[in-house]
Formats: C-alpha cells, sequence, structure tokens
C-alpha cells in the first residue's frame, strides 16, 4: 500500500471504518471485493460520517462477507433478503445510512423481488452490488446475471439463460440513483458510491467485478490481470453506448451514471401521508426518534 | 401509572393488533392473508395514528425481514399472516433467533396444506410452528381461546420476545381471529414500551452477544457509540463469525437453554374441574371452548371429566400436563388437525388411554364430539 505517500487528513479517515484486525480477508487473490471494500470506507470517510451512523447489511455470498471487516453497525442477515431487513433499519431510524451489501445472486437473483420492490417504494437503502457474474461462494454456478453462453459449473457447455441488466432493471423501477461501474474504475467507483449515499431514496451502484477462482478461470481469464484487462477492454460508457448498435454492445459492459432524480423517497412519502390523515382530522402522534 | 380499563367489542383479530400497540410495537409490515388481513388493516390506520409506521411488503419472507430490521434499529415490530405466508417466513424467523431479534409473528391458522380450504378454519400449525425453521433451536409460541386472550396474549408475546430476545408467534385460529366478544382493554404501561434489556454497561465496551446469567444478551441498537451487530452465522460474543466446534455448541445450547431453562415461567396452562378428573381433555385455542361445553355436559352425566387449556404451546407444558393427565383414567385431545398436540401429550404422559378428537375438514370441533368422545373412554 502507498498510504504513507498519501496526503494527511481525509484519506486517512477510511481508516476508523476498516476493522484492520480481521484482516486479511478470506477472499481469493485478484477477487475484486476489496476493491469495493476500499471505495465504501474511502466513500464513507470522505462524507465525514462516524461509524455509528452506518449500518451495514449483508446477505449471503462471498461479498456478503464484507461486514466482517467493517466497524460500522452490521446485520449479516440470509441469502437474498439483505434489502428488507435493510428497509425494516431505514424505515425506523432515516438518520442513518443505510447500505445493503449484496453480490448478483443475492440482489437480483433469489433477491430479485425485493430489488424490484425496494427501487420501486424508493426506500432510502442504498445497494452496492457486486456482480462477478456469478455464484463464488458456493462454487462458481451460474447466476441470474450470467452472460449466455458461459461456462460455469452448472452451465459446463454455456448457459441457457440470459443475464439480467441490474442496473437497468433498478433505474426502471424507479430507484433516484443508479449507476454502474467496474473494479477496473475504481475512483469512479467510490464517486458512484458517495453520490448514492447522498441522493435522496433508493440508490444501487452495481459493480462488474472479478472472481478468478471460477469465473475468471472457466472463461479462459487464467490470471485476476486477464480479468481486469477484460473489464477494462469490455467497459464503454453510457455516453458512448448510445450511439452503437445492439450487436456491438453484445460483449461490453455499459458503465455510467444512468438515473440521479430526487423524486421524495419512502419515508417522507410516509410522511406526507400522516400529514394528510392529520388535515383529515385524524389525531396522529408525532414520530419519536427512534420510535 | 394509573390502569385506565376501556371496555369494548370487539374482533379477535382486532385485539390482537390492540395488545400489540399497549405493548409498544410501533412497526408492523405484512403481505395481506385471510384470515389474519384485518390486522393489516388496522395497522394501516392505527399507527398513522400512533406515530409508527405501517409497511405492505412484497411477500411473507420479506416482511419477516423488515420487523428484523425494524427490531435491529430497536423498535418493536411485529407481523401476520396465516398457514402459506408462515412457511415463506420460516427461514427468517430462523434468523431472528440466530441473531436475537424480539419480534413477534401472528399466524391466524386455516387449513391446508398448501391453498387447501383457504380461509377455513384449522389448528395444523403447531408443529409448523416449533419446528419450521431449521436447525435445533427454541421457539415460544401462544395460543390464545377468546378475544380478551387475543389482547392479553399478545401483549405477553411481546413481554416474552423483549425478554428472552426473541422471536415469539402467537398461534391463533381462524375462529378466534374472527368471532366478536368483550373485552376490557388495559391503558399501556410505560414498561411496555420500553425494551427489556437495553445496555446499561460501559460505553465501549458493548458485546452485543455476551449474555447474562439467563443467558439473554443485553441489546444497544444502531446510533450509540457502541456498534451493534447481528449475525446470522454462527458467532460469538463479539458478534463476529466463529466457526469453532466449542463456540457453536456453547451459541446452540445457549439459544435453546436461554427459553427451556424459563420453561416453568414461560408455560401458561388453565385448569378446568381437573382436581377430581378421570377424564382429562387437553386441548388449545378455540377448542378449548368446546373441550369446556363437552366437559360441563360430561359431569351432567356423572362423568368426572376436567380441562387443561394449553396457553403456551412451545415450550411444550410438560409439567402442568404429566400433572393433570397422571392422575387421568384417559385423556381426550381434540384439535384441528391428525394428532399434532397428542404426540406431544402421549411423549409426556405415557399412563392413560389418549382419545383424539380430529377435525380437517374446515370446520370447527363441536362440544357434542367432545362429549362423545368422553363418554368413549369409559366403555
Ligand atoms: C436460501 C439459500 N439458498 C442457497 C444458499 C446457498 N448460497 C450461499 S451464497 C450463494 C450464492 C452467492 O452468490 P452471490 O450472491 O452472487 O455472491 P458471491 O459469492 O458471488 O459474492 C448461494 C446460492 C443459501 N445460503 N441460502
Ligand atoms: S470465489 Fe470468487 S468471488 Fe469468492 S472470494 Fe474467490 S474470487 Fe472472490
Amino acid at each position: 500500500m502507498t498510504e504513507s505517500k498519501a496526503p494527511r487528513g481525509a484519506n486517512r479517515a477510511y481508516k476508523r471504518f476498516l476493522l484492520q484486525r480481521a484482516l486479511p480477508h478470506f477472499w481469493c487473490p485478484g477477487c475484486g471485493n476489496g476493491v469495493v471494500l476500499g471505495a465504501i470506507v474511502r466513500a464513507l470517510a470522505s462524507l465525514g460520517l462516524s461509524p455509528s451512523q452506518v449500518v451495514v447489511v449483508t446477505g449471503i455470498g462471498c461479498w456478503g462477507k464484507a461486514d466482517d471487516y467493517l466497524n460500522v453497525n452490521a446485520l449479516h442477515g440470509t441469502h437474498g433478503r439483505a434489502l428488507p431487513l435493510a428497509t425494516g433499519v431505514k424505515v425506523n431510524r432515516p438518520d442513518l445510512t443505510v447500505l445493503a451489501l449484496m453480490g448478483d445472486g443475492d440482489c437480483a437473483t433469489i433477491g430479485g423481488n425485493h430489488l424490484l420492490h425496494s427501487a420501486r417504494r424508493n426506500i432510502g437503502v442504498k445497494a452496492i452490488v457486486v456482480n462477478n457474474l456469478n455464484y463464488g461462494m458456493t462454487g462458481g454456478q451460474y447466476s441470474s446475471t450470467t452472460p449466455g453462453d458461459k461456462i460455469t459449473s452448472t452451465s459446463p457447455f454455456g448457459d441457457p439463460e440470459r443475464g439480467l441488466d441490474i442496473a437497468g432493471v433498478a433505474a426502471v423501477a424507479g430507484a433516484n440513483y443508479v449507476a454502474r461501474s467496474t473494479v477496473y474504475h475504481a475512483a469512479q467507483t467510490e464517486t458512484y458510491i458517495k453520490e448514492a449515499i447522498t441522493a435522496p431514496g433508493f440508490g444501487l451502484v452495481e459493480v462488474l467485478s472479478t472472481c478468478p477462482t471460477y469465473f475468471g478461470r472457466l472463461n479462459s481469464m487464467r490470471t485476476a490481470v486477464e480479468s481486469m484487462n477484460w473489464l477494462k477492454s469490455a467497459a464503454v460508457t453510457a455516453k458512448a453506448a448510445g450511439g452503437m448498435s445492439p450487436d456491438d454492445l453484445r460483449e461490453r459492459i455499459v458503465i455510467g451514471r444512468f438515473c440521479s432524480r430526487t423524486d421524495p423517497d419512502f419515508n417522507q412519502r410516509y410522511e406526507e401521508i400522516r400529514q394528510r390523515a392529520r388535515d383529515r382530522g385524524f389525531r396522529t402522534r408525532e414520530v419519536v426518534s427512534g420510535r | 401509572m394509573t390502569q385506565v380499563r376501556d371496555t369494548r367489542y370487539m374482533q379477535g383479530n382486532e385485539a390482537i393488533a390492540e395488545g400489540a400497540f399497549a405493548a409498544g410495537a410501533r412497526f408492523f409490515a405484512g403481505y395481506p392473508i385471510t384470515p389474519s388481513s384485518e390486522i393489516a388493516e388496522i395497522c394501516s390506520r392505527r399507527l398513522l395514528e400512533l406515530g409508527g409506521v405501517y409497511m405492505q411488503m412484497e411477500d411473507e419472507i420479506a416482511s419477516m425481514g423488515a420487523i428484523i430490521g425494524a427490531s435491529f434499529a430497536g423498535v418493536k415490530a411485529f407481523t401476520a399472516t396465516s398457514g402459506p405466508g408462515f412457511s415463506l417466513m420460516q427461514e427468517n424467523i430462523g434468523l431472528a433467533i440466530m441473531t436475537e431479534m424480539p419480534c413477534v409473528i401472528v399466524n391466524i391458522q386455516r387449513s391446508g396444506p398448501s391453498t387447501g380450504l383457504a380461509t377455513k378454519p384449522a389448528q395444523a400449525d403447531v408443529m409448523q410452528a416449533r419446528w419450521g425453521t431449521h436447525g435445533d433451536h427454541a421457539i415460544i409460541a401462544l395460543c390464545p381461546t377468546s378475544v380478551q386472550d387475543c389482547y392479553d396474549l399478545t401483549i405477553t408475546a411481546f413481554d416474552y420476545a423483549e425478554r428472552f430476545r426473541s422471536p415469539v408467534v402467537l398461534l391463533a385460529d381462524e375462529i378466534v381471529g374472527h368471532m366478536r366478544e368483550r373485552v376490557v382493554l388495559g391503558a399501556p404501561t410505560a414498561q411496555a414500551a420500553t425494551r427489556r434489556k437495553p445496555y446499561d454497561g460501559e460505553p465501549g465496551k458493548y458485546m452485543p452477544y455476551l449474555a447474562g446469567d439467563d443467558g439473554v444478551p443485553s441489546f444497544a441498537p444502531p446510533g450509540l457509540a457502541d456498534l451493534g451487530r447481528a449475525n446470522s452465522s454462527m458467532h460469538d460474543e463479539t458478534g463476529f463469525a466463529n466457526n469453532t466446534p466449542d463456540n457453536a455448541t456453547r451459541v446452540i445450547r445457549r439459544l435453546y437453554d436461554k427459553v427451556y431453562r424459563a420453561a416453568g415461567e414461560i408455560c401458561l396452562t388453565r385448569e378446568y374441574m381437573t382436581g377430581d378428573c378421570d377424564v382429562a381433555v387437553v386441548s388449545f385455542g378455540a377448542t378449548a371452548r368446546a373441550a369446556r361445553a363437552a366437559a360441563m355436559a360430561a359431569r351432567e352425566e356423572g362423568i368426572k371429566a376436567g380441562c387443561l387449556t394449553i396457553v403456551t404451546m412451545w415450550p411444550f407444558p410438560d409439567v402442568a400436563v404429566t400433572r393433570v393427565c397422571g392422575r387421568a383414567k384417559a385423556i381426550v385431545v381434540p384439535e384441528m388437525n391428525l394428532g399434532q398436540v397428542a404426540g406431544e401429550v402421549r411423549r409426556v404422559s405415557c399412563g392413560p388411554r389418549i382419545v383424539g378428537v380430529n377435525k380437517v375438514n374446515g370446520e370447527g370441533i363441536r362440544p357434542v364430539e367432545i362429549l362423545e368422545a368422553i363418554r368413549g373412554t369409559l366403555s
């Protein structure tokens, strides 16, 4: 690490969010998860948050173990259910920054329904999805995001299903903030995470990532470096993608900010409804913080 | 605080909702299903008034998840459902057990399997409540027999949930949920609204799963200087993963023992003419009312019948069942299933003859059906 050369101040503040004693982490060498973890802790630090103001909710998977390395409030839940858990936290404690860290399987496959409805509800949870295009934790089986034809441990001759566009689904379903990057684009990832946290309502940052142990190895990217190079060369900005044909885009990863709206979030709308009830003569009590 | 008592005529489901509010519940997440839907409808209105939040989730899996999240955030939370929804909740009920998040799950039982005789009453989720979620675990479940019980036992359910940091199932049935009766409501007490086990130790020293002598850890909601941690995976006192065999044994045993060691206090039963009974009728929920009527009719015929009503289904009231059944020559167990409770009664009282009155046709059990079984034990 080059931290000794980094300027003092904000850049070192990330250490407050990292559980140094939990390191080294359990992820494989070359796994993209560490890059995203770094982006999160730097984003939290540069926003000037304190660990007690942050709640991280995780599902189950390799990325779902990220809470083990974070010095924040943490709720490690069941596979696919991080979003409902985070919803329960955020609704009752809108003052806290609530991040849901999920793999692609967690968020979009088993938890796909929750993704749709969290976005539609515009709940103020921030989903940070590490999309490694397969199920790392259980041995590299195909996920709903695995691109068609790719080889995985359960699609030895190619995946018959087509991959799901997580960011696209979230944007269409009504999320206020949606962006996609890759672990090759680390600085951009950090920026997107910061923007998602500061935007109101549901935010989702999808980060395309490397799983050299399974996805890379089975799809002729023998090393993590080759996976990184693939992310680099396949990435195309949303702007550039606008002028490309569907055929040209088939093997590409469109990165960028897909929406950034300021629609009222669920909590705000619920309080508006409460006010409406009051206006109609309902005797409503003031909400006690933390109830 | 003086108790303001308020007598009202209401439905079982309404009494459950009011009981929850009186206990301090301010968050409900659910997915509509008959015969529990009235609870959601009442919550959508009353929680607006009470400064709480009603959330209609996308399914029961999400509902159960959301109340666990709310509990983690420090709020008393509950959900209400019926058979199929209860099935969907099971994995996250296990999460509430493992993370020790107090919450209440109301199951207004209906007929099954699957959609079955939708909306018709049954009492067939006794074992689902006990063993629906995987792994070795303890669970607390309470069975109301009246609308008054619906109110009172919902408060007890929240009380147990907080005291044992555990999910508690209110295992009602359609008959009780939909009947209307007079209920005396008590004013919510200040204590009911607060958590039972708030962390009051030295700041900076909080360990989320460090249990006291009673096996129950204290609770610090997020936002304090001490970080809250909850973990579905095997963890130690710090809340961090610890997969050693010793730790796993310690954790699973503690989760089990914190409930079972207190079974004497948790297990509620009611007895009716059991002092000298030759025939004991063991029942729960709406069926317990028919059982009392049957026992009374039997007495008029000169048969010494008595009733044991199971109020706490889980932990099973072994002690009371053993005591009452030990005195009787025969035991009748009426239940709207094919013998889920009779099996438990058999487990604890191997002596006398056990006769089941079982009905799975979507109709309640009538007193005369139980009376016939009582008479039959003498022939
Ligand atoms: C209900 C349930 N089904 C299946 C599993 C097994 N399982 C654990 S992690 C996982 C997939 C993880 O994939 P992903 O979410 O993409 O995360 P990654 O490991 O790739 O980071 C599965 C299927 C489980 N824990 N729970
Ligand atoms: S299996 Fe894949 S996703 Fe999991 S830690 Fe290893 S490289 Fe990362």
